[in-house]
Formats: structure tokens, C-alpha cells, sequence
């Protein structure tokens, strides 16, 4: 068993470095984890502005600050999945299934890569933090980071689920469509939801990305809309959940 | 080291490969031959752990491929028909990776990369990316990263496509020298007759089963002896129905099927009637011959059966002049 313990980590490590090698060699995706949170800010923050002005004395820039830092997390975990995709339509995925590594090790390095890139991508946001006023203190710093890091691996984990289950690049480019969009505007992330009609409340209720941003704002803005330890218990939940699913889904292929 | 027994893989209708059984010895090489869609990736795929056999039983040093797959894939090592490098990456981060899945020692890593990327001779393209290497490199480079943690079973599917004639020696050479020297059991498949010649067995694959297993040598003896082809002249057929040899006529040319170790005697008689051996030749039967005759197909589409023999006949021909 400690045998299996030991190739499992290995194996994750080994699968997680040829993901940061990746990384750093694409710069283009270096300059885009800049631009995106900027645009977002920008576009979002400056144009909704006033419509949301005297939600409860706090500056509409600062309540989606958290969503924004939430849209890099989901993005890049969501690139997760491409990277399996990419990897078996130009063939490297077979030398992976080859190797003497367990599945489960493939799968969790996959995730922890997808995660980390999520973590390179939110934490570059939050650079943006102290320019649009956002005050954050060491402990909320700390928490923040913390939380981050439980949100990226639960939609990493997701990512992977999706992507061992669609063979395409295209297939999976309009699947994550359909999730991402949902996942960052039904949240609570970029406005109040409140006052959403109770249908697209029930949605709101079970995206876990709602109960992430709830995380971030508290720790941000000390304000929480649910308990924190619900908030906790479900998106750890959802990421175990997606974890093992992805571990069964990719151990078919 | 490799035994196949019953193995059977059907893909919805198609049956890929069909009741195959075959052992190959620790230390051998199996060649396999076939034409295109003969089954021998699908074969390739079901030994390295990659597709479940639908029925069947595989083993790789006595483990079972579909229950012990993990300690299976410990064994072995595998050059895939397609491609399979990491392009993003460059040649060295290519096999360093591979190193580091394959638990190659640290201390050991460095050299074996380097001595793998002199042995294809891409030690000068080591820090280049991948993506900007031209075919004949990327194949070279997944031949060294192939057998770069040396596996006790190494499995190559038509690896030296793609490659000029220079490389393939070369690669060949070093092939062969794993087997000598370290009892690495080979197993490929391959389109290059010449290659498949060097292997201990070959099995003929076509629809998806074994039509013929044994030794080159013999598969090349049950095709009969020697071939002796003359230039076809009503001189030589009259001379030649004299001394009743029985012979075929084929495009401008003349060929005599000889019983084995009658070779000379053949020649004697027909010395005797002063046939003009200015233009013969002899022909020994070769395995494109062999897999011409099994399965009714060229194995290359420009080997197309008599027309093929005929072009080499005048190759030959041209040369001796
Ligand atoms: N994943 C698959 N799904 C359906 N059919 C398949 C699949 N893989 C292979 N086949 C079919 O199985 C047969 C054998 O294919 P295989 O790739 O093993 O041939 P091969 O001998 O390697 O041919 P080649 O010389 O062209 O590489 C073919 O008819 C092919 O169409
Ligand atoms: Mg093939």
C-alpha cells in the first residue's frame, strides 16, 4: 500500500512539472493572465458601476473584485481539460497511458497542474487589488490564498471529468461554454442575486462557484451571505465529488 | 517473455484482430507483417496495455496484460506508429520527461540523454522545440526516447518509417546491438522486408489473423526453391521444351521454378543445349514473395505483384551489366 502511496505521488509530480514546463514556455498565455482580469475590471466594474450604485455602502468595483479574482480561477482551471484533450489529439496522451504510473496519479497530476496555473492566474489578479481601493489584510490574505487554492482544484478536478469524457477539442470548447457561463454569472459574482427569479435561484444555490465567491468576499469585504462553514463543506465537497469522478471517467478511457 | 493466447478484438462489426496465438522467447525478436488494417497495431495497443483484448489472454513476463497492467507496463517500451512527442517541449525536455516517468536514476539521466541523442544524431538540436523538427527528426527522436529506460520488452510499430536508408542502418544497428547485448525481446511490426528478415520468427498477419509463423528462412524454403529467369526468345522456349523444363512465360521474360539443390543441374542441361546465359539471372524466393503468396496482396501499394518482380528483375540486371 505505501508502495502504491509513494508511485502515486511520484507519478502526480512528475505528470504536475511537464505542466508547468508548459507553462512557462507559452508567454502569450503570461500576457493574457494580465490582460483578462484588466478587462474584466474594466469593462465590468466601469460599465455596471452606476446601475449597482449604494449596494449596501460598498463600491461595485470592490463587490465583484472577489468574482473577478473567481473568473481567472474558473478559466484556467477550465484549461485543465483542453490540456488532456490536446495531449491525446496530438498523441502524447499514449505515452503518458504507457507509463509505469498509476491512472489515479495521471489524473491528480493533471488536476494539481490545472490548479496551479488557476492559483499563477487568480493571484496575478489580486495584484490588481490595492489600484481599485480593495483593502485586504494579512488574515484575509491568507484565507483568501487558502480559499483560492480549494476553488482551483475543485474545478480542476472538473475540467478533467468533462475532458475525459469528450474526445474533441471543439466538443469540449462548446461544453465548457455552457458550464463556465453559468458557473461565473449565476453566482453572485458580478451582481446581487437576491432579486433573480427563483428558478435561476435554484441554480445559484447549487454552483459551487456561488459558495467560493461567498468565501472570497468574506474574506475581502467581511461580509458573508451563508455560513462560512457551509460555504467550506460545499465546495470541498464539490471538489472531491468531481476528483473522484474524474479518476473514474479517465480510468475508462 | 510474450504469449498470446486466443486473443480476439472486435471493434463494433469489424474484427481487428481475430483468435491470434504466438509466443515469443525472452531475448527473441517477432516480426510482424501485414498489409495496412491487418490488425497489427490493434495487437500492438492490446500487449502495451492500452485496449482491453475482447477475448483471450495476453501475457508480458508472465503477467497478465489486462490484470496486472501497472507491473506490465514496468516492462516494456513502445515506439508508436503515430506520433507522440510533446511538441510544446524540446527534444531533451522530451526524454528527460520520459526518464522521470520510467524512474531512470538521476545521476544516470544526463548521460543516457545524451548518449540516446548522439545515437540518432539529434545531440546538436537538443535545446530546440520539438515543433520545429522536421519528420525524419521527430521519428528519431521518439526511437531514442523508445528505448532510453531499457526495457526488458520493446515494442516498435513500423519504426523506421518516414527515414532515409543511412538512419535506418544506423538505428538498426543499435537495435540489434540491445538485443545482443542486454537480451531485450523485440517485437515489431514493420514494412520493410529486409528488416523483418532479421527477425528470430515472423508472422504473417492478414485480417486480423495469423496466416503463417516461422523462421524467415523457412517461410522463404516453403516457397519452393530458386527462380531462374531468362529473357523470353522462341530460342530459348523451343530449347527449353526439348529438355522439358517446365517454365512460365511472363512480359519478355522466362521463369523456371527449381526444385531446391537442383540448381546446377538445371544450368548443366541447359548448358547442354547451349542456351545463352548471357541474361540470366537467379532468383532466391524473399518474404515479399512468402506474403504475396499468403494473402493475395503487395505489402506496399508500388509492390504490386509480377510488375514489382519484373522492375527488381531489370534492377538487377542493370546492375550485373
Ligand atoms: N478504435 C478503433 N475503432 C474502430 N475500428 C478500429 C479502431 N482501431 C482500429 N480499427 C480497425 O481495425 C482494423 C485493424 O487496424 P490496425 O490499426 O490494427 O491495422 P494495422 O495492421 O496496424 O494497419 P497499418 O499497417 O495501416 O498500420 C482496421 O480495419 C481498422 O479500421
Ligand atoms: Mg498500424
Amino acid at each position: 500500500m505505501t508502495g502504491f502511496v509513494r508511485r502515486f505521488l511520484y507519478g502526480s509530480l512528475i505528470i504536475w512539472q511537464r505542466d508547468m514546463k508548459r507553462m512557462l514556455r507559452d508567454k502569450h498565455q503570461f500576457y493574457g493572465s494580465f490582460a483578462r482580469p484588466v478587462l474584466w475590471l474594466v469593462v465590468l466594474g466601469m460599465g455596471l458601476r452606476p446601475v449597482f450604485k449604494g449596494n449596501g455602502g460598498v463600491d461595485y468595483i470592490q463587490f465583484i473584485f472577489p468574482g473577478i479574482v473567481a473568473m481567472s480561477l474558473i478559466f484556467s482551471a477550465m484549461w485543465s481539460g483542453i490540456s488532456i484533450i490536446w495531449d491525446r489529439e496530438f498523441g502524447f496522451l499514449k505515452e503518458i497511458l504507457v507509463a509505469p504510473i498509476p491512472r489515479t496519479a495521471i489524473v491528480s497530476g493533471k488536476i494539481m497542474g490545472g490548479a496551479t496555473q488557476a492559483m499563477v492566474q487568480g493571484s496575478i489578479t489580486l495584484v490588481f487589488a490595492p489600484l481599485i481601493g480593495v483593502k485586504i489584510s494579512l488574515v484575509g490574505f491568507v484565507s483568501l490564498i487558502g480559499i483560492m487554492m480549494i476553488i482551483s482544484l475543485a474545478l480542476s478536478s472538473m475540467g478533467i471529468a468533462l475532458a475525459s469524457r469528450i474526445y474533441s477539442y471543439e466538443g469540449f470548447g462548446t461544453i465548457s461554454n455552457f458550464v463556465i457561463m453559468p458557473l461565473f454569472f449565476l453566482s453572485g459574482a458580478v451582481y446581487p442575486v437576491q432579486t433573480l427569479p427563483s428558478w435561476l435561484k435554484v441554480i445559484v444555490s447549487v454552483n459551487p462557484v456561488t459558495y467560493g465567491v461567498d468565501l472570497m468576499r468574506g474574506a475581502v469585504l467581511g461580509t458573508f451571505q451563508f455560513s462560512i462553514f457551509l460555504d467550506l463543506v460545499y465546495i470541498t465537497g464539490f471538489g472531491v465529488v468531481m476528483g473522484m469522478l474524474a479518476v473514474v471517467l479517465f480510468r475508462r478511457y | 517473455m510474450i504469449q498470446v493466447e486466443h486473443l480476439t478484438k472486435k471493434f463494433d462489426d469489424v474484427v481487428a484482430v481475430n483468435d491470434i496465438s504466438f509466443v515469443v522467447k525472452e531475448g527473441q525478436s517477432f516480426g510482424f507483417l501485414g498489409p495496412n488494417g491487418a490488425g497489427k497495431t490493434t495487437t500492438i495497443r492490446i500487449l502495451t496495455t492500452l485496449l482491453p483484448p475482447t477475448s483471450g489472454k495476453a501475457r508480458i513476463a508472465g503477467l497478465d496484460v489486462t490484470k496486472a497492467s501497472d507491473r506490465v507496463r514496468e516492462k516494456i517500451g513502445i515506439i508508436f506508429q503515430d506520433p507522440s512527442l510533446d511538441e510544446r517541449l524540446t527534444a531533451y525536455d522530451n526524454l528527460y520527461f520520459h526518464a522521470a516517468l520510467y524512474r531512470v536514476p538521476r545521476r544516470e539521466i544526463r548521460s543516457r540523454i545524451d548518449k540516446a541523442l548522439a545515437m540518432v544524431e539529434l545531440l546538436t538540436s537538443r535545446h530546440k522545440v520539438v515543433k520545429t523538427f522536421s519528420g525524419g527528426m521527430k521519428r528519431r527522436l521518439e526511437i531514442a526516447r523508445g528505448f532510453l529506460h531499457m526495457p526488458r520488452v520493446l515494442f516498435l510499430d513500423e519504426p523506421t518509417i518516414g527515414l532515409d536508408p543511412q538512419t535506418r542502418k544506423v538505428i538498426w544497428e543499435y537495435i540489434n546491438e540491445l538485443k545482443r547485448d542486454f537480451g531485450v525481446t523485440l517485437f515489431l511490426t514493420t514494412h520493410y522486408m529486409e528488416e523483418a528478415d532479421d527477425s528470430d520468427r515472423v508472422g504473417i498477419i492478414h485480417q486480423g489473423a495469423i496466416v503463417s509463423l516461422d523462421s524467415p528462412e523457412r517461410l522463404k524454403r516453403k516457397m519452393g526453391g530458386a527462380q531462374i529467369v531468362l529473357p523470353s526468345k522462341d530460342e530459348n522456349e523451343r530449347k527449353l521444351k526439348n529438355l522439358k523444363i517446365a517454365f512460365r512465360t511472363l512480359n519478355d521474360h522466362v521463369y523456371i521454378d527449381v526444385a531446391d539443390g537442383s540448381v546446377r543441374d538445371t544450368l548443366n542441361r541447359m548448358i547442354g543445349q547451349s542456351i545463352n546465359l548471357d541474361e540470366m539471372i537467379i532468383t532466391q524466393p524473399t518474404l515479399e514473395d512468402v506474403f504475396i503468396k499468403l494473402t493475395g496482396t503487395a505489402i506496399r501499394e508500388e509492390a504490386a505483384g509480377p510488375m514489382e518482380h519484373l522492375r527488381m528483375v531489370r534492377r538487377v540486371r542493370g546492375k550485373n551489366r
